[in-house]
């Protein structure tokens, strides 16, 4: 079961192990990891559950579809070179040691 | 400090309200009681994925047991509250009394039904409101079925797409003039009139359903028009009412909702009520507004105020609709408007309309244009 460790709003960080097959949004949200709200549950629709990701995970990861680049550009915390959607990102072992931001909103 | 809050409600406001609840620090006791014997899960997906099949049950309940033991919510998923009883400070359920220190109503809404004459004895009539009626559904959307759906409303217009990509034929029937009507103006409903014509629902606006008569497994149903229509199953997305009997019984002020101030508290100091089953004032009217977003963010105002944070509720009103390949995302409210515009977008399936009074913008319906939409928000500061 991959690792993965959210970097909190708060400066904290926390390892989970995640199910292969959800997205890192499901992850976040059942292991009760703030600063993800998820309002639009996965729907690409909200942007609420924004996370950077690094850049080596970022080259890894299916490309940004345009819809998601779109709601990127509007996040509540700027956004940055590896912003990304987490309710997009599927668990696989790729994301196994990967460290994952979740930003304070601005 | 309260140490025991119990919500009424294991859905979507009543799962934001506990969460929130702990992130904040309550360190008490949390008892949900929920009717349907089921975790909280999400909705939307009932009338889209979930539906067609690409979405299984356990991804709909986006937390798993750890997230409930590791958090300390007490979920009872089938154990219904059927009395409050105010003056000793306990809820009445299935099985118990227990007794709170604040309580939050979180009670959700349900369909409105056809009226009893009209659907005395029939039984492929459906409802969408919850997973056991999603499941019930489910296998009348195959090839080779055909669907009436009644209502011609969001709820109406996924049921439709999601049996059209299941191969069902589909006609869907409207009462007012057209569909969308109480929701949106004219340009939107065109583009969707559009776009269900083009993938081969049958769309029938302006006309009501008159009568349902049974004939073996089928149902033939005539139209005010004149026309009758056979079917295997018929959907029915007519509005929701929400669920207020338990507070109207307390003596709770009920008017169409439980009704509740900026900050969520009910005519009773103790008693907090948030998503689907509120109503509230918002620009000098009573409204109700039924979407996720507002029941995630209502109930946790409503899980800071009961701590005390005396933070007033200004509703962030937003929402979206997948049919096809169409994402609509709706800000803002168009309540009052005396002006829209169409204007094209990115892509030839995109549209976005805005809504006017005098000049300020009210809100957009952005039809796959997701840049639009977020502009917007940002410009509603929502
Ligand atoms: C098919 C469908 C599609 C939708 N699509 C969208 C969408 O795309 N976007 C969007 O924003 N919104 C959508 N919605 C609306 C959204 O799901 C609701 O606004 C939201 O679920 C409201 O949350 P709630 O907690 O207030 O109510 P609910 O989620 O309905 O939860 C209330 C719960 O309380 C239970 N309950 C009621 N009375 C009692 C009692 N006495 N004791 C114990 N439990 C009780 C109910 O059974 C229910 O489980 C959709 C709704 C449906 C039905
Ligand atoms: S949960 Fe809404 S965009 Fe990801």
């Amino acid at each position: 079961m991959p690792k993965i460790t959210f970097a909190l709003p708060d400066g904290k960080e926390r390892t989970c192990s995640a199910n292969e097959g959800l997205s890192l949004m499901e992850v976040a949200l059942q292991n009760a990891l703030p600063g993800i709200i998820a309002e639009c549950n996965g729907s690409a629709a909200c942007a609420t559950c924004h996370v950077i990701v690094e850049d080596a995970l970022a080259a890894m990861l299916d490309p940004i579809s345009e819809h998601e680049n779109d709601m990127l550009e509007f996040t509540a915390a700027a956004r940055q070179p590896g912003s990304r959607l987490s309710c997009q990102i599927r668990v696989d072992d790729r994301l196994d040691g990967a460290i994952v931001r979740i930003p304070a909103e601005a | 400090m309260p140490r025991r809050i119990v919500i009424v409600g294991a859905g979507q406001a009543g799962l934001a309200a506990a969460a929130k609840l702990r992130q904040a620090g309550f360190a008490g006791s949390i008892t949900m009681l929920g009717d349907e014997g089921l975790m909280p899960y999400q909705r939307p997906p009932l009338s889209k994925a979930y539906l067609l099949g690409k979405l299984e049950a356990d991804r709909l309940s986006y937390r798993n047991e750890e997230f409930y033991r590791h958090e300390e919510i007490e979920v009872a998923p089938g154990e219904a509250a059927v009395e409050i009883d105010r003056a000793a400070g306990e809820v009445v359920t299935t099985l118990r009394r227990i007794s709170y220190d604040h309580l939050v109503l979180a009670t959700g809404a349900r369909p409105i039904e056809l009226p009893a004459p009209m659907a005395a004895g029939i039984s492929n009539i459906f409802y969408l409101r919850n997973r056991a009626d999603a499941d019930r559904l489910r296998p009348s959307l195959k090839q080779g079925a055909r669907l009436l759906v009644v209502g011609g409303g969001y709820v109406g217009l996924e049921v439709a797409a999601a049996a059209r990509q299941a191969g069902a034929s589909v006609t869907l029937v409207e009462m007012a003039p057209r569909i969308l009507n109480r929701v949106a103006a004219e340009p939107t409903a065109a583009y969707f009139r559009n776009l269900h014509s083009a993938k081969g629902v049958e769309i029938r606006e302006g006309t009501g359903l008159t009568e349902l008569t049974v004939d073996g497994a089928r149902v033939t149903a005539s139209l005010a028009d004149g026309s009758r229509h056979s079917a295997d199953a018929v959907v029915v997305g007519i509005g929701v009412r929400p669920n207020a009997s338990l507070a109207m019984q307390a003596g709770l002020a009920v008017e169409g909702g439980i009704v509740v101030d900026a900050f969520g508290r009910t005519t009773d100091p103790h008693i907090w009520a948030a998503g689907d089953c509120t109503t509230f004032e918002y620009d000098g009217e009573m409204i109700r507004i039924e979407s996720v977003p507002h029941a995630i963010d209502q109930a946790e105002h409503v899980a800071r105020n009961v701590l005390g944070a005396g933070r007033a509720y200004r509703p962030r009103p937003w929402f979206w609709s997948d049919q096809f390949d169409t994402k609509l995302q709706i800000a803002g409210l168009n309540r009052g408007y005396d002006r829209v515009q169409s204007a094209g977008g990115p892509a030839e399936s995109s549209m976005t309309i805005s809504y006017f009074l005098g000049e300020r913008l009210l809100a957009v319906d952005c039809l796959n244009d997701a840049r639009s939409f977020m502009q917007a928000k940002r410009q509603l500061g929502l």
